[in-house]
């Protein structure tokens, strides 16, 4: 597990966001640390993305605070901001008319003037971020013709050639089979586990990413119900305050944590 | 094919088409008037003072259009958006109707009235744009394109209003002008829309990283750190300025703008740097050889070059879609 800095990196307060007449977050506190891994769960139209967003200055808000490294996220230039902050939303955009390096090399942006040449440096993050995602191989191929998973995982090597040491992913594991899943899931543990990245997800994966994070926050309506490690969000009582639904768990799942499925009727 | 092949291609055949075109049209030249440009001779009077400010007026105005509609294809993410379309054009026509209809002729800072018209016009059809994209920030593209199209329609009827009021002789003049076409052309209408055209472009081109990543989403732009409101400001202005100057000398001349930056796409992939100039090059290119159909098919009368640029552009065009 990741050492955790004594000062957080993101943090909000008393968060609050209005899109038209829904309030969509009602007053969010989370805190999250250097190189920690935070899990965004909840119901559909919790709040989660939104939160996300907010995170990364995308999302204005009409009450509290976000902070990135103790500045408020409405005070950084935006490419100030993506030099720190990396976001990797659904990838449902499918780029068209780029190669995967190209698509890549865009990450680069907010370290370069308008009219510059990639310099050696930004040359060396790309290939840095194509290997560490296992993704050299696909450099010259166009976005269009990848898999979802392989999607993904370009997506998220763009995001690390920006630059900044903090990523924010929405969903980053829905919508693929179970072996991009699983690369998915490795690359971003990788990430977070050996490279030392401050990871904040969204996610419905609760044998998967949750598993593997420091903190999980259950979004409700908007507001925060629940707060904590895996261990402690993984009991039947908890998972149905969050999820309105029933939940079973059995042995075996990863860490030594129960594996939680939802019950259906009649099981 | 690959890339470099593509460039090479469009460059070499703009080229080819720049070359032959001033030599081309109703009355051969000897080929001696390329030697003499200030002769007074007459046909070295053509080639220079005729032929030659056309081919550059139509270059530039196709370029103009291409690159316009490769700037509204990216912020708008949608093939279909182009200034033509989303009343940009129409806009400007506005403009230019107006003055027509008023009868006056006043020149200021060099350019007449009506170049002032048509870029105001253009603006203002932009500003409306803008205002959308200002008070719906989170609007689907669908829904600025189908503002902009209501613009578009609206700006027509203006249009035909002001036409259905005038007299025939003006009424007749302002559909012909609408129909684009350069036959009005001369030296100094090159040096009127010019400048509008190259520092509209100068502008543009600057900003081929922030449309790539507008073209992937605008909210993606933001968090790779463009400063996407005041860059889609940036642009539309620069667009609107360049968009206004071409109309002004060559009527709203369609499809240029939406075809070329797409077969630039197709040969040279989605990257701005590159295509916003080769489709300036092709879009200009275009225009050119249109125009020379216009003024040789029914030779010595001409046509408008609009009617010609749909009528090759779009078989080709649909060629070109259906292809594998």
């Amino acid at each position: 597990m990741a050492v955790t800095g004594d000062r957080p990196r993101l943090e909000t307060r008393d968060l609050r966001v209005r899109l038209g007449e829904t309030d969509v977050l009602n007053g969010v506190d989370l805190e999250v640390g250097a190189g920690e891994l935070l899990a965004v769960i909840g119901p559909n139209g919790a709040g989660k993305s939104t939160l996300l967003r907010s995170l990364d200055g995308l999302q204005l808000s009409h009450g509290g605070e976000v902070e990135v490294d103790g500045r408020p996220v409405s005070g950084y230039r935006r490419r100030e901001l993506a030099q720190v902050i990396s976001f990797v939303p659904q990838t449902d955009v499918a780029a068209d008319g780029y190669t995967v390096r190209a698509f890549v090399e865009m990450g680069r942006y907010p370290h370069l003037a308008a009219w510059s040449a990639l310099t050696a440096g930004d040359r060396r993050a790309v290939d840095e971020a194509l290997e560490l995602t296992e993704t050299d191989h696909l450099a010259a191929r166009f976005m269009t013709t990848l898999s979802g998973g392989e999607r993904q995982r370009v997506w998220i090597a763009a995001a690390l050639a920006q630059g900044g040491t903090i990523l924010l992913l929405d969903e980053p594991t829905s919508f693929l089979d179970y072996r991009h899943q699983v690369q998915v899931l490795d690359l971003l543990n990788r990430l977070h586990c050996e490279v030392g990245y401050t990871v904040v997800a969204v996610t419905h994966d609760l044998n998967g990413l949750v598993a593997d994070a420091d903190t999980v926050l259950g979004l409700v309506d908007g507001r925060v119900e629940f707060s904590g490690p895996p261990e402690e969000l993984f009991d039947a009582a908890i998972l149905s305050r969050v999820f309105g639904n029933e939940f079973v768990l059995v042995a075996g799942g990863r860490h030594g944590l129960p594996l939680v499925m939802p019950a259906r009727n009649g099981s | 094919m690959s890339r470099g092949v593509g460039i090479a291609l469009l460059l070499a055949g703009a080229v080819v088409v720049l070359m032959t075109a001033p030599l081309i049209g109703p009355v051969s030249l000897p080929l001696a008037a390329i030697a003499d440009p200030f002769g007074s001779d007459p046909s070295s009077r053509i080639l220079w003072q005729v032929r030659v400010p056309r081919v550059v007026a139509a270059f530039l105005g196709g370029a103009g259009l291409a690159v316009g509609g490769a700037v509204f294809q990216a912020i708008f993410r949608n093939p279909l958006a182009t200034p033509y379309i989303l009343g940009v054009a129409a806009g400007a026509s506005f403009g230019v109707a107006i003055v027509a209809r008023i009868g006056i002729g006043v020149v200021i800072l060099g350019l007449g009235l009506q170049s002032w018209s048509a870029l105001a016009g253009a603006l203002l059809a932009v500003a409306v744009v803008w205002v959308v994209t200002k008070l719906r920030p989170d609007a689907a593209t669908s829904t600025l394109l189908l503002a902009g199209v209501s613009l578009n329609f609206f700006f027509s009827s203006l249009i035909l209003f002001l036409q259905y009021t005038a007299s025939f002789a003006d009424a007749y003049r302002v559909l012909r002008w609408l129909m684009g076409g350069l036959g009005g052309v001369d030296a100094s209408s090159v040096i009127q829309m010019a400048p509008f055209v190259l520092v509209g472009m100068l502008v543009i081109f600057g900003f081929g990283r922030e449309l790539d990543l507008l073209a992937t989403g605008s909210e993606l732009a933001s968090s790779r750190g463009v400063a996407v409101a005041r860059t889609r400001t940036t642009l539309f202005i620069a667009t609107s300025v360049m968009v206004g100057g071409v109309v002004a000398a060559c009527g709203p001349v369609g499809f240029v703008g939406m075809m070329s930056p797409h077969i630039c796409r197709l040969l040279l992939g989605s990257g701005h740097r590159l295509l916003l100039p080769m489709s300036a090059v092709f879009g200009g290119a275009f225009l050119v050889l249109c125009d020379v159909a216009a003024r040789t098919i029914i030779a010595p009368a001409e046509l408008p070059v609009g009617v010609i640029t749909a009528f090759l552009g779009a078989p080709f065009f649909l060629w070109l879609l259906l292809r594998k």
